[in-house]
């Protein structure tokens, strides 16, 4: 790891503040850590924004869940609020990485990555998140841009995540076997103005599969994804999973999270 | 104490963190050493400029293989000589510590930076500029024979092409067979992943020109003789070679690498101690890999089910270089293990060893062995497959029931009853009630397998006039010394290496037996060139067979001394001395003296006050033994496994739901510590059945070189393991005992893949990956249809 200098803000105006072309925000760092060590990413500043009061703590109302950036996967896993209000997001904090991870890594981390085979994207596009910033409010369909690449602007810090209460959910991961990140992971939500068909793993960033989305609007059932196609194209394929068992696995994942939804 | 399962008198230090492994190790003056590598998988070195990066801040010195040639250091050796079948010697690539012309694969070591801080030094690092010119790189084994000279002077890429067993009478036993079944398959290569990376400090006294080095190693003194006999660093009687805590190895620490003879080097250079760690990347590139076979096998059958004849093409990847006991992995280790537990009246064997542009492969836990088990209990299932005969059925038919037997090959196996175990690993997995759990598991849309396999070892490779008659470099013995100190209590040296399986423990629990003296007043002492008298180390599960017995037999002599004294303090005749319990006793009287007393007198040989301990004449003062052991034979552990597994369809996730498993390892001396060596050797079988596989692309970059792709296998891939023992004594060593620590890693791959086919119905290649699994039960569909 090269030199830098460490920071660690008490506020979200001091975090900006200190922010420059050659800094990054420290949360959990559990990719950003490693990514120094191994000399793939290197800062002059590193902004630790762990012990900033207003990014963490969950708040549920009748409609949302909010949750500070800072908040710890094994906070959300372990939250009653959560568990009660939307059971499959706590679920998914909870098979986050392991338990080290789990008391390390943080939501406003973990969507500001951005890895195409994380699980929180999925559920901010599932459930229809708008992610609070320093600056403003980004509905989650406009945040994540493409591999590693999120609407963020240089020094913008994550604040919260606003997750609207499904009708039902859950959300199906098929692990990697190695890194268990998500090879697949497929977040069904149905709200009153529809179903979102959120998936993570398969391409270079997490997407809504609006055929499924389609086909559970009509009727939602697991049945009623039998005889969708999946388009292989765009789907990753490297040594864990060729496109073509990708598209298999989505399929079958979906049905499971049809299945499992409640 | 012997057959106790006592705890493991190391685990408190290691769980509580009070280890001392060598990167804890931290000397006044110490400087880092960071390797700079090759980032190609074969490429020819024009030009290494390190200008640049010597006017870097913190560096102290940085050498390349210019150094290393001016220096005259030499190069790593293959310490088992291959003979080819056309009498010809293996061909090997000279291997120096730091490349000098030519860089073999991704991970090679091209320079050192040694700098005051490892920050420092990787900084500099990125300033020296190695001008590369990249080749076409050789990566599959298959085709290495069919592709470019990687080594001017080796053909074909071809180290060796030797044969085993006789040909002839082979081919007519195909000649006559009613049935020729015949098998292709791959072994997976494999990355050893010890818990600990491997580590090393050198640090060179010049007053007294005493150089030392910390490392990593299964084996301290064979590694002293290979740096200083071989690499010509340093004379032996000068240097020292410890061995501290060392947290795992499975083959990949027994001999010295490049890093161990450059830090040692380096440290007598500039003065200074010198001092590397890998990282985990570093790790997975450069630690010699395992296995990496591809095989073709023919099996002769009769239609009564019986065995005739079995013929096996193997060819070999040795990676880049020849590694030190990579020569001696495919062949020796191999070939007469091929046959199994079965009465097979012929057998021929080809190896063919390739040299491609990967990592080195050596041995890695069973070596050779589990390459052999898997060919022959894949073979066993398909013929049984293909005569229409249960598997098990068989086998049974098949196995071998007297004993000694002399194989066909080369073992003559002293003892074992293998229906005794397999019946009891049919009982144990409840073969009976298999049925039943298949149709539950498809009442729930699961395809269930059951899988089979028996095994046969050969462990603690001896003796030594044979195996340098067949090409070893070194004797196979071990050495003991036994030491009573004045105040009663022992020290006890071995040439052994603990690096996880719990020697302090088992070695006193004999110890305490045989001379009487509690558990907790005996200490064992490894890993230090200094203390103990000399030792082969630890691999090969040989270090209870052959080291054990090492310790038992200085502990009769110790005895045999301790019958002198005793007698001569008793004033009876040593002959009628018997020494039961820690005591030396004249029988029908009460007339004794504790080992203890004995032990005093040694030490405190006259008269003083109350003490009174004259030694008879003749005798020398003190109570220390030393023994070196060279086994009759080797020792043949063996074993039945069962396992089922689960596959899900849809996903091709295929889960072990039960495992089962049966081993005769002979006497068990403490049979919790041999639970904990079968437990792991099964988790890295069944590792290489369902998950790991060390993955080169075409340009020879390692894909998995980070467990982000690299599959290790975990806890929750497991099922509770059911283990149980049956018993023949190994008649080739005092003890009884035949050596466990490989078996679990030999028997478990075609035991789960075994499962595996017989749940999907088709054939299936390591790791058995879902993506793999699904492909088949696809591919099997499609070609189903097609017939219909």
């Amino acid at each position: 790891m090269k030199a830098f200098n460490y920071h660690s803000a008490s506020s979200v105006k001091e975090a900006t503040k200190l922010a420059s072309s050659n800094s990054a925000y420290l949360s959990g760092g559990m990719t950003m850590i490693p990514s120094m060590k191994m000399r793939l990413a290197n800062y002059k500043d590193v902004i630790d924004v762990k012990k900033i009061k207003d990014l963490h703590g969950i708040k549920v109302t009748s409609k949302s869940v909010v949750i500070g950036a800072a908040t710890k996967h094994a906070d959300v896993a372990n939250s009653k609020e959560v568990q009660k209000a939307i059971p499959s997001l706590s679920s998914l904090a909870s098979r986050i990485g392991d338990a080290q991870v789990r008391n390390r890594g943080t939501l406003g981390g973990s969507i500001a990555n951005n890895d195409p085979t994380a699980c929180y994207p999925s559920a901010c596009l599932a459930l229809n998140a708008i992610i609070h910033t320093s600056d403003r409010k980004i509905e989650a369909e406009k945040f994540f841009k493409g591999m590693f690449e999120t609407a963020l602007k240089k020094g913008e810090l994550i604040t919260a995540v606003e997750f609207q209460i499904p009708e039902k959910s859950h959300y199906f991961k098929f692990p990697n076997p190695a890194s268990r990140y998500a090879m697949v992971g497929v977040y069904v939500a149905k709200h009153k103005s529809g179903v979102h068909v959120a998936i993570t793993g398969a391409q270079s960033v997490v997407y809504r599969e609006k055929n499924m989305e389609k086909a559970l609007n009509d009727n939602f059932s697991a049945s009623a994804l039998n005889g969708i196609s999946i388009d292989t194209s765009e789907l990753n394929s490297d040594i864990h999973a060729s496109a073509e068992y990708r598209a298999s696995l989505i399929l079958s994942s979906a049905k499971k999270a049809v299945e499992h939804c409640k | 104490m012997i057959g106790s399962k006592v705890e493991r008198t190391e685990d408190k230090k290691f769980i509580t963190g009070k280890g001392r492994y060598t990167a804890d190790i931290t000397l006044h003056g110490q400087s880092y050493a960071f390797f700079i590598r090759s980032p190609h998988a074969r490429a020819k070195i024009k030009k290494v400029d390190i200008a640049k990066a010597l006017k870097a801040p913190g560096v102290v010195s940085i050498l390349t293989g210019e150094d290393i040639v001016k220096d005259k250091i030499g190069g790593l050796i293959a310490g088992w000589k291959i003979v080819s079948k056309d009498g010809t010697d293996m061909k090997l690539p000279a291997h120096p510590p730091l490349a000098h012309e030519q860089v073999n694969y991704v991970g090679d070591h091209v320079a050192v930076v040694i700098a005051e801080s490892l920050e420092e030094a990787k900084n500099a690092a990125e300033l020296v500029t190695v001008d590369y010119k990249v080749l076409k790189a050789v990566v599959n084994t298959a085709d290495a024979m069919n592709s470019e000279n990687i080594y001017d002077g080796i053909d074909k890429n071809l180290c060796f092409d030797w044969e085993l067993g006789d040909k002839a009478k082979t081919d007519e036993a195909f000649s006559k067979a009613d049935q020729i079944v015949e098998i292709k398959l791959t072994n997976n290569r494999l990355v050893p992943n010890a818990m600990e990376p491997r580590a090393s400090i050198g640090d060179y006294n010049s007053s007294s020109d005493q150089l030392t080095l910390y490392t990593t190693s299964q084996n301290p003194h064979l590694t002293r003789l290979v740096i200083s006999a071989f690499n010509g660093v340093h004379p032996e009687h000068k240097f020292r070679v410890v061995a501290p805590d060392v947290g795992g190895g499975f083959g990949s620490k027994i001999y010295p690498y490049a890093e161990d003879v450059v830090v040692a080097w380096a440290a007598k250079k500039i003065g200074r101690p010198v001092k590397w760690v890998c990282e985990r990347t570093d790790s997975f590139l450069s630690d010699c890999h395992g296995r990496d076979h591809v095989t073709h096998a023919k099996l002769a059958v009769q239609k009564d089910g019986k065995v005739t004849g079995l013929h096996v093409d193997t060819i070999a990847n040795l990676g880049g270089y020849g590694s030190l006991f990579a020569t001696v992995t495919p062949t020796y280790l191999y070939a007469p293990l091929i046959l199994g537990l079965y009465d097979i009246p012929t057998a021929y064997c080809n190896v063919k060893a390739v040299f491609t542009n990967t990592a080195p492969v050596d041995a890695y836990r069973g070596a050779g062995r589990p390459e052999a088990t898997y060919l022959i209990e894949r073979i066993m299932d398909q013929a049984a497959r293909e005569l229409g005969m249960d598997r098990a059925e068989f086998r049974k038919k098949n196995f071998i029931t007297k004993f000694p037997h002399q194989q066909c090959l080369v073992h003559n196996i002293d003892s074992g009853d293998y229906n005794a175990h397999f019946n009891k690993a049919l009982e144990l997995a409840d073969y009976k009630g298999f049925a039943k759990r298949k149709a539950e598991s498809a009442a729930k849309g699961k395809l269930r397998g059951i899988g089979f396999s028996t095994y046969i070892e050969a462990c603690g490779i001896a003796p030594s006039s044979v195996v340098m008659s067949i090409g070893a470099g070194v004797g196979l013995w071990e050495s003991a010394e036994v030491r009573f100190n004045a105040t009663g209590n022992i020290s006890v040296f071995t040439g052994a290496h603990s690096h996880g399986q719990g020697h302090a423990t088992t070695f006193a629990q004999i110890v305490s037996d045989k001379l009487g003296v509690p558990m907790e007043n005996i200490d064992l002492v490894h890993g230090d060139t200094d203390k103990g008298p000399f030792g082969m180390g630890t691999y090969g599960s040989r270090s209870l067979a052959v080291g054990g017995s090492a310790i038992t037999k200085a502990c009769d002599k110790i005895i045999e001394k301790g019958k002198k004294v005793a007698a001569h303090m008793l004033e009876a005749n040593p002959d009628e001395i018997e020494f039961k319990d820690g005591e030396f006793i004249v029988p029908n009287s009460n007339k004794k003296k504790t080992i203890g007393e004995i032990a005093f007198a040694c030490y405190l040989p006259g008269t003083y006050g109350e003490i009174k301990s004259p030694l008879p004449e003749g005798v020398e003062p003190g109570l220390k033994e030393t023994a070196f052991y060279d086994p009759i034979n080797f020792s043949f552990p063996a074993g039945s496994h069962i396992c089922e597994v689960e596959v899900d369809p849809d996903t091709g996730e295929t889960k072990v739901v039960t495992y089962s498993c049966v081993d005769d390892f002979g006497n068990l001396i403490n049979p919790m510590i041999v639970e904990g060596q079968v437990h792991g050797g099964l988790a890295q079988g069944i590792g290489q059945a369902l998950y790991e596989n060390a993955h080169y692309d075409e340009t020879g970059q390692l894909v998995t070189a980070s467990y982000m792709d690299y599959t290790m296998p975990r806890a929750d891939n497991f099922p509770e393991f059911r283990i149980e023992y049956t018993c023949t004594p190994a008649t080739s060593n005092p003890l009884g005992v035949k050596g466990c620590g490989e078996a679990g890693a030999i028997a478990s791959p075609p035991c789960v893949m075994n499962a595996v086919i017989d749940a999907i119905g088709t054939d299936v290649s390591m790791p058995a990956t879902s993506e793999k699994v699904w492909s088949a039960l696809k591919n099997k569909t499609n070609s189903e249809k097609k017939v219909a």
